[in-house]
């Protein structure tokens, strides 16, 4: 076992983990942090996503250890200091951008990572960025429209579909 | 997945002396590997992670080359080698999802030579000399058949050089699931001659077309293809597609390619 440290939503958090225990693993049954879910542990899905040093990563591809003296951000970490929902989560509750929810972690901090890059994406620029984000529910229309309406700009107009 | 030890060393020399050990293999971003190791079809005692070693990463220009860190994300290289060589750019931005991007590296596609990675094209279709702790090898020496290179046990990427060409173009069309190449081409167009490069195609990884290029050296448009075919026989064919589909898609990308290089 060797001891791993980082900086998981703003708080310190260390553990003795293995060579083999996953970031994932190390936020989920370590730091009791369930939120980042796995859905299919094969670097496909997306449910895992959250972010390392502000970029989107897929928590069951990493090693818990290469994340050692890093800042990483979990869904956990993004609703409000009051815990009232972020703009991107209300956006999420408002437009329907979610039905079983299980993959919604994922979503909510791919669109975050996105956001921060491109704060006015397209719709394109929004589906392409989601590529590796996986929804068995909502197909996707409602995720997309939530995150353009998260941007900021009018989706009065996308039609509920 | 097996456990093993894991070290993050801070040079290349202390990552190729742990590499020393029996059983020990370098991580890059470990978007391949660590898959790998879940399915247990690799279970090396100890992994050399090569993300803390700041030598490897980035990208610069040194006279007509762009020089890649072996350990560069295919993020930063889509981001940092987009002014001089905007074609492996778009490559690089086009690999997986950005979540992979984020940590996959040139050095782990390069070394892993899966037969539709992205950068093989791209290295065999520039030209590129990979640099190891060792040597230098020249692309076409490089690529020696599906998930086999000239790399020897324990050698790490160290760079990557890629001669910066007037144009070029990838063309890729994805397979959906697993968003790797079906087939996808690399064309870039130097001084001396144009380079043509296949990924996902061939039973044999990557490949130059030779007959393409030699067409496009004499006139770079569309329409020196027409007629050109490849023969399927070394042609993958699987469930996403019959080795005669990709043998005609090898011709269908080399055109896009060639119509949007610039
Ligand atoms: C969902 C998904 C989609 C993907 N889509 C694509 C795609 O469209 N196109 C594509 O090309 N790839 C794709 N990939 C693969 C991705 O590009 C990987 O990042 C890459 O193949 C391996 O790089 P890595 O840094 O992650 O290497 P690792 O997984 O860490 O290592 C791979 C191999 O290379 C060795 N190695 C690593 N670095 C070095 C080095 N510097 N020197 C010597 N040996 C080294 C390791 O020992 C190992 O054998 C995808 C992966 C996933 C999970
Ligand atoms: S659980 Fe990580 S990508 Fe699916
Ligand atoms: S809401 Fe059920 S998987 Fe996306």
């Amino acid at each position: 076992m060797t001891q791993v440290s980082m900086t998981v939503n703003g708080k310190q958090a260390s553990g003795d983990v293995e060579g083999r225990t996953l970031l994932v693993q190390f936020l989920r049954d370590a730091q009791g942090l369930t939120g980042s879910h796995v859905g299919c542990d094969t670097s496909q899905c997306g449910a895992c996503v959250v972010h390392v040093d502000g970029q989107a990563v897929k928590a069951c591809t990493m090693l818990a250890l290469e994340a050692e003296g890093a800042q990483v951000s979990t869904i956990e970490g993004q609703a409000n200091a009051d815990g009232s929902l972020n703009v991107i989560q209300q956006a999420f509750q408002d437009h329907h951008g979610l039905q079983c929810g299980f993959c919604t972690p994922g979503m909510v901090m791919s669109a975050a990572a996105l956001l921060k890059d491109n704060p006015k994406p397209t719709e394109a620029d929004v589906r392409d960025y989601l590529e590796g984000n996986i929804c068995r529910c909502t197909g996707y229309h409602n995720i997309v429209k939530a995150i353009l309406a998260a941007s900021g700009q009018d989706v009065s107009a996308i039609a509920a579909e | 997945m097996y456990n093993f030890d894991f070290v993050r060393p801070t040079t290349v020399d202390e990552a190729v002396k742990a590499l020393g050990d029996e059983e020990a293999q370098a991580l890059g971003g470990g978007q391949t590997l660590i898959p790998t190791l879940k399915q247990r079809l690799a279970s090396p005692s100890k992994l050399v992670s090569l993300t803390g070693i700041a030598d490897m990463q980035g990208v610069s220009k040194s006279g007509d080359s762009v020089v890649i860190g072996g350990g560069t994300t295919h993020r930063v290289v889509a981001e940092e080698a987009a002014g001089a060589y905007p074609g492996l750019a778009a490559l690089a931005g086009r690999i997986g999802d950005p979540a992979v991007r984020n940590r996959g590296t040139i050095g782990g596609s390069l070394a892993n030579n899966d037969p539709s990675a992205c950068y093989p094209a791209a290295a065999l279709g520039s030209g590129a000399t990979i640099v190891t702790n060792t040597r230098e090898i020249a692309a076409d020496d490089y690529f020696q058949g599906m998930f086999t290179t000239a790399l020897e046990e324990g050698e790490i990427i160290t760079e990557v050089r890629f001669p910066i060409p007037k144009k070029s173009h990838y063309a890729k069309i994805a397979q959906p699931a697993s968003r790797f190449p079906l087939v996808a081409v690399f064309v870039a167009q130097y001084s001396d001659g144009v380079r043509v490069a296949v990924t996902g195609a061939s039973n044999n990884g990557v490949f130059r077309w030779s007959e393409a290029e030699a067409a496009l050296s004499d006139n770079f448009a569309t329409d020196a293809l027409d007629g050109l075919t490849l023969p399927s026989d070394d042609m993958i064919g699987d469930l996403h597609g019959t080795a005669q589909y990709r043998a005609h898609l090898v011709g269908v990308m080399t055109k896009r390619a060639v119509a949007a290089a610039s």
